[in-house]
């Protein structure tokens, strides 16, 4: 693939309450990092579920980047110390299901920091640009396909809509 | 399914690096989507008007509003998809502003990213499911935590307004530091004479049930609907018997064996005590620590010159439960203790400063006590080591206030005004006595604030140097205070009588603990997290629970009565109505995948996972499953993502929406 025209594609997910907010802040404020990253919404890091991840590199994303609350800042309480247990497990793991670790970014983003938001997609899309696109996820789809052909075709289903639309 | 999908210009906000047309023009052909328009402004009346019309015209049962952030207008877009008859919940907002077109410069990849963020939306609306907001009933009935001057005013705004309080103070008497305070800035007043009044109102108020030597051991429940469950400790004293005579305590021989806190170390108590002379109720405690009975079985004195028989010894600390709908939490501050180094290592203590080593070099506090009327030297400027009335006097400020290498960044800002304050009142007693103020910067916003410490500079001469402290020492009885005149580039050095440092403002020792009994957020100094800090300044994170005073951040009087009264307001509309509307965001189980592991019940920061039995036809229980109370739950989804079966369900962020977006991308 040309290095040059590869885009990387990237999926945030955020909580509502410190990061999609600090994300809107980063808007107000009109500072500027890369189009790759497409954010979405969750209650609470604490809410989002490894499997969310694996799904998202199954279908083709490059990076991950999942961002809550600062500890003890958590709109929730105690919601992003959840997040942050499970993703220190997680994370262990990733090398092992054949994803590099550095795929997988988390970050503590207040509603406060729009700054720090628009720092942490711009380097993470720096990251994931100097690791070249993420390959390993026709294997697992194929894998998938074979394991879960009804779930695979739900998907296709949709899949097949975008290739539609877009192309 | 038929959507709509309405794609706003903002103006030129998301026109100008998104080519709207264009993206209105791409989701036409997308599946599901019935309509698709363009518009400049969605949120006008005629945007708001094109969104209904198109509903009603095209028969659509969801809609996708690609426009600002959800946080500015879902709200709006909600209501107007109601006004036109479909579920507000079947509205989903894709952000095409604040996370892409003033985001990003280039029209390509803008105008790209925002047809995949509609295409996501458009996926996630596809299996969202019509939702009712959910009705929840109200105790009408508000704990105020904290007796202090914010407690007061809370408990009596909400009074006042015909609800029930319950006022919960640990110490024997409501009035907290306000009541130790000798005068007020800036305009001079006696605290105790405009404070006092206030606590009697308290005492007297029909609506107001008083629980002081008491303390909030547990909280369950949600908004409109805590079970609250106090701990009333025992003062051995029958409260209903006592007529506050005093005589038991003008008999009690212990005198000097405890100090008295009220005072702030700087006299004894007996055993028996009331802390102060107007204390609320007016009800002895007998501290069991020092009491002679409760250490050796003998004495008894005070059982015996009780005509009234209200010595009780053998009294036990008695637990309540109360319903609740609302809390106010005004727990307050207390004052960095900068001896205090060895026991928390949170905060690096003034050894330099000799504080607790020379008894003339006091806090800001014991300072107030000394100046009061009713203080251990009946107001007479006195130092606490032999009684002599000091001729020079030093103030320090920002005493670990604004210093991080002591742990506290933040300033403390009463300091600045209360020092001056102080020294001014120093003047006034001791006429030809010298005060000299250190500081870092003079702070004084508010209202007749800075006018206040000029007065103290140019009319009362008080000596302020601009520079920081090094060393204070003890030579020939004098105190050798050695500092840096940072205006004038010199070491100067002054030989005082006493030192009186303004140290910071910290959280009371329990905050964090009780922060936890209720559940609500605090910082890493201890002080509890308002839910914004702008707009809700008042309200904790947790619904139902409000702040007021110091417990939120360092606040002087005037803020801490403001914030109480808009703590109380915020109370009042909230038990104004019978019934609480709240957002349908809530976790639900599918009580046949449950296996019942209750990891769920582990997880949630709300406790709002219970048991449930599930039985047959017969009546017999034969599993038991998570059951979500609805009003107790705030949506985080922690559950969701916990649960090995995945049988738990965030609505409107359920699994299969989001795995909808993920594939949408």
């Amino acid at each position: 693939m040309d290095n040059q025209k590869w885009e990387p594609k990237i999926v945030a997910f955020v909580c509502n309450w410190c990061t999609y907010t600090g994300a809107d802040l980063a808007g107000t404020s009109r500072m500027k990092y890369p189009a790759n990253t497409k954010m979405i919404r969750v209650m609470c890091s604490g809410s989002v579920d490894p499997v969310f991840i694996l799904k998202a590199f199954e279908r083709g994303a490059d990076g991950i980047l999942v961002s809550g609350c600062h500890p003890n800042d958590c709109h929730y309480n105690a919601g992003n110390f959840h997040a942050r247990r499970r993703w220190d497990f997680f994370h262990e793991l990733l090398d092992f299901i054949g994803i590099e670790k550095g795929r997988l970014q988390f970050s503590w983003i207040s509603a406060s920091e729009g700054k720090k938001f628009a720092d942490v997609v711009s380097k993470v899309t720096k990251d994931i640009k100097a690791m070249g696109p993420f390959t390993n996820y026709q294997k697992m789809n194929s894998e998938f396909t074979a394991l879960f052909p009804e779930e695979a075709n739900a998907d296709s289903e949709i899949i097949n809509q975008i290739k539609e639309t877009v192309l | 399914m038929k959507i709509g999908v309405f794609i706003c210009h903002c103006g030129e906000n998301i026109s100008s690096t998104v080519d709207c047309p264009r993206v209105a023009k791409i989701c036409e052909s997308y599946p599901g989507v019935e309509y698709s328009v363009d518009y400049k402004y969605m949120c006008s009346d005629p945007g708001q008007n094109l969104i209904r019309e198109a509903i009603q015209l095209y028969k659509l049962d969801a809609i996708v509003i690609g426009s600002c952030s959800p946080h500015m207008h879902e709200r709006t877009f909600r209501n107007a998809a109601f006004s036109a008859g479909i579920n507000p919940f079947m509205v989903e907002i894709a952000n095409l502003r604040e996370h892409c077109s003033w985001v990003h410069d280039d029209i390509e990849s803008s105008t790209l990213k925002a047809i995949e963020l509609v295409r996501m939306a458009i996926e996630k609306v596809k299996r969202d499911k019509p939702l009712s907001k959910i009705n929840v009933p109200v105790t009408k009935r508000v704990l105020v935590i904290g007796g202090g001057i914010a407690g007061i005013q809370a408990a009596l705004d909400v009074a006042n307004a015909g609800y029930e309080v319950v006022l919960v103070e640990k110490e024997p008497s409501i009035g907290g530091h306000m009541s130790q305070l000798s005068e007020t800035f800036p305009t001079l007043d006696c605290s105790q004479c405009i404070l006092t009044p206030r606590m009697v109102e308290v005492h007297q108020h029909p609506k107001i049930k008083l629980l002081t030597y008491s303390e909030v051991v547990k909280v369950e429940g949600f908004i409109g609907n805590f079970k609250v469950t106090i701990k009333k400790k025992a003062r051995h004293i029958n409260e209903d018997l006592c007529s506050g005579c005093g005589m038991c305590i003008s008999k009690c021989p212990i005198k000097k064996k405890a100090y008295n806190s009220f005072e702030e170390d700087l006299a004894f108590r007996s055993a028996v005590y009331i802390p102060f002379s107007q204390a609320i109720p007016n009800i002895p405690v007998i501290d069991e620590t020092v009491c002679t009975y409760f250490q050796t079985g003998k004495c008894g004195m005070c059982l015996k010159v009780c005509d009234r028989g209200a010595i009780n010894f053998d009294q036990k600390d008695t637990v309540m439960v109360a319903d609740i709908g609302a809390i106010i939490v005004a727990t307050g501050y207390k004052l960095y203790d900068i001896e205090r180094k060895s026991a928390d290592l949170k905060y690096k203590g003034y050894g330099e400063y000799g504080y607790g080593k020379y008894r003339d070099v006091i806090d800001g506090l014991q300072f107030e006590r000394i100046a009061s009327a009713s203080g251990p030297t009946s107001g007479e400027m006195k130092r606490p080591s032999d009684g002599k009335e000091p001729k020079k006097i030093v103030f320090i400020q920002c005493v670990g206030s604004r210093d991080d290498s002591k742990g506290i960044s933040y300033c403390s800002k009463i300091c600045c005004m209360y020092t001056a304050k102080q020294a001014m009142l120093y003047r006034h007693k001791v006429h030809d006595g010298e005060a000299y103020v250190f500081y870092m910067d003079i702070r004084a916003g508010g209202k007749m604030y800075e006018e206040f410490v000029r007065r103290a500079i140019e009319e009362d001469k008080v000596k302020y140097i601009r520079g920081r402290v090094s060393r204070i020492y003890e030579e020939n009885g004098k105190y050798i205070v050695k500092g840096e005149d940072t205006i004038a580039g010199m070491p100067v050095e002054i030989d005082a009588d006493m030192v009186v440092l303004a140290t910071a403002m910290i959280p009371q020792d329990n905050a964090p603990a009780l922060a936890r009994t209720i559940g609500i957020p605090y910082d890493k100094y201890g002080f509890f997290n308002e839910s914004h800090p702008k707009l809700k300044p008042v309200e904790s994170t947790t619904a139902g629970v409000f702040l007021a005073g110091a417990c939120q951040s360092p606040k002087d009087i005037p803020e801490s009565v403001a914030m109480a009264s808009a703590a109380a307001c915020k109370t009042i509309i909230l038990l104004s109505s019978d019934t609480l509307e709240r957002e349908p965001v809530v976790a639900k189980v599918n009580e046949d995948l449950c296996a019942g592991c209750f990891y769920c019940q582990k997880v949630c920061p709300f406790g709002a996972v219970e048991v449930k039995d599930v039985k047959d036809i017969n009546g017999i229980v034969y599993k038991e499953v998570a059951f979500i109370n609805q009003g107790v739950c705030q949506g985080c989804g922690t559950c969701t993502a916990t649960c090995l079966s995945k049988s738990i369900e965030l609505s409107g962020f359920n699994n299969e929406e989001i795995f909808a977006e993920i594939a949408a991308l």
